[in-house]
């Protein structure tokens, strides 16, 4: 068949009703201070890897809300649990067993 | 029937307006104050959000009230000792005088929130980094905004929510004002020096009341103040003085790094020095937040735990000028209602207790 160049887009949309929240879950339940988390990006700000990786705590939570989880696993290696953000973050979430949890969540679901 | 006396504790906006009523209404009315002028913080405001109106302007006119209706008024005081016998409050003051009240309306306002708390934004460290009550002192002055050294900005910081929901200085509450005196004072620094760069930095931007949007707007159409989504990690002194601010920009994703010459921290309300003496002289209920606790969050607003003791103003939580002035007023209705015999500050309602709000479970 010719080819005119034309291909399927993928579907760029968070498709809540296929929302995969597992792994939140996972975490929310040994760690309930993630739930308070408005994003406010002080974690990210004074995080020490995030300056030369991609790791952003703000955007590893919100993916995890979104059950966008492919992409975390990666990011997360990352972090050398300095616990910087821990003492930064205003809304006293516990941001250290927040990614101890998701590592965790990660070997549980086998992700 | 002899003229019922009030004891009004505080001279701030909302002591002068409450006081200003309840004189007009045929009260005895003995107004104190620790210090030496009526007015409180807003006698070191400049200009007062959305409409740019001068302080002065609302304290001349709050005066008039006072002026006319001979209200006792007692300045460079402070509380010894309040006693309650059957309804009869009795109050002894610092100068060794005795004023005694058949009601007394708490108008103890606030203090702002010391910005060293904040230890990482290098208040008192740094030599540029400035808090917006030091910003509106510059303003008063009439003195052009200079970094220490004298030079003209290029570019200044303005930061949301110091020392406000932040569990890490142990004040979960919003302040309510801060947010749109961020972009009340942004915009007067464009006006004094179109050419300085201005950037804020906030968490989310609460523009709730009326005109507050529209003073944002012209903001950004206007003025080109520039809003970055992401609340600062740390403050850190150049060698030439200036800031380097650190920060995440969460809508690009990214951390952000920038130098600025003058970094303005927009404090926040705290319970005052004044509210925690006379709370614990009188025994009044505290709430969570360390505000005065009224009798209901919605109904009884201005009704303390003692009878015959009413709150008014930012005694009890964060409150705009206006905000204020509205329940100044309302408090003194409500002492009055007291005072005639009315036990409209008794009805029933069920008790919706705040605890749980803060409980974490």
């Amino acid at each position: 068949m010719k080819n005119f160049g034309y291909t399927i887009q993928n579907d760029r949309q968070i498709d809540y009703d296929k929302n995969d929240t597992k792994l939140y879950d996972f975490v929310a339940e040994s760690e309930k201070s993630i739930r308070t988390c408005i994003f406010c990006g002080t974690c990210s700000a004074t995080c020490t890897a995030s300056k030369f990786t991609d790791l952003s705590l703000r955007r590893i939570i919100l993916y995890l809300k979104r059950g966008l989880n492919e992409s975390l696993k990666k990011e997360i290696e990352s972090c050398m649990l300095c616990g910087k953000c821990n003492l930064a973050c205003p809304r006293g979430v516990n941001t250290r067993n927040v990614i101890l949890n998701i590592k965790r969540g990660i070997e549980h679901y086998e992700l | 029937m002899a003229k019922k006396n009030v004891i009004v504790i505080g001279g701030g906006i909302a002591g002068m307006e409450s006081a200003s009523y309840l004189s007009a209404m045929g009260f005895n009315v003995t107004l104190l104050e620790k210090s030496n002028e009526l007015g409180g913080h807003l006698l070191n405001w400049e200009r007062l959000f959305p409409t740019m109106r001068y302080g002065k302007q609302v304290i001349d006119f709050l005066a008039k009230g006072i002026d006319f209706e001979q209200i006792n008024k007692v300045l460079n005081v402070e509380i010894k000792s309040i006693e309650k016998k059957n309804t009869q409050f009795c109050v002894e003051l610092s100068n060794g005088k005795t004023f005694f009240g058949d009601s007394i309306l708490i108008t103890t306002g606030y203090d702002l929130f010391d910005a060293h708390r904040k230890e990482e934004y290098g208040y008192g460290i740094y030599n540029n980094v400035i808090t917006s009550a030091d910003l509106e002192k510059i303003f008063m002055s009439g003195n052009p905004i200079t970094t220490t050294d004298g030079k003209t900005p290029k570019r200044i910081g303005i930061v949301h929510c110091v020392g406000s929901r932040d569990e890490k200085v142990g004040h979960v509450y919003c302040s309510k004002v801060c947010c749109v005196t961020g972009v009340k004072q942004a915009i007067e620094i464009k006006e004094k020096m179109p050419e300085t760069e201005v950037f804020n930095f906030y968490m989310d931007m609460r523009m709730y009341g009326m005109h507050f949007e529209a003073l944002y707007k012209k903001a950004q159409e206007k003025y080109g103040i520039q809003f970055i989504r992401g609340r600062l990690s740390e403050a850190a002194e150049n060698i030439d003085g200036t800031i380097v601010l650190k920060v995440e920009d969460t809508l690009a994703g990214r951390p952000l790094k920038m130098n600025v010459d003058i970094l303005v921290l927009l404090v926040g309300f705290v319970p005052s020095k004044g509210s925690k003496e006379v709370g614990k002289l009188m025994g009044l209920n505290i709430g969570i937040n360390g505000f005065y606790k009224t009798k209901d969050q919605h109904t009884l607003t201005n009704v303390s735990n003692i009878d015959g003791v009413f709150f008014a103003g930012s005694c009890t939580g964060p409150k705009t000028i206006t905000n204020t002035i509205t329940d100044a007023r309302a408090a003194a209705s409500s002492v009055a209602s007291y005072l005639l015999g009315f036990d409209l500050h008794k009805r029933d309602i069920e008790n919706h207790e705040e605890f749980w709000l803060y409980d974490s479970k």
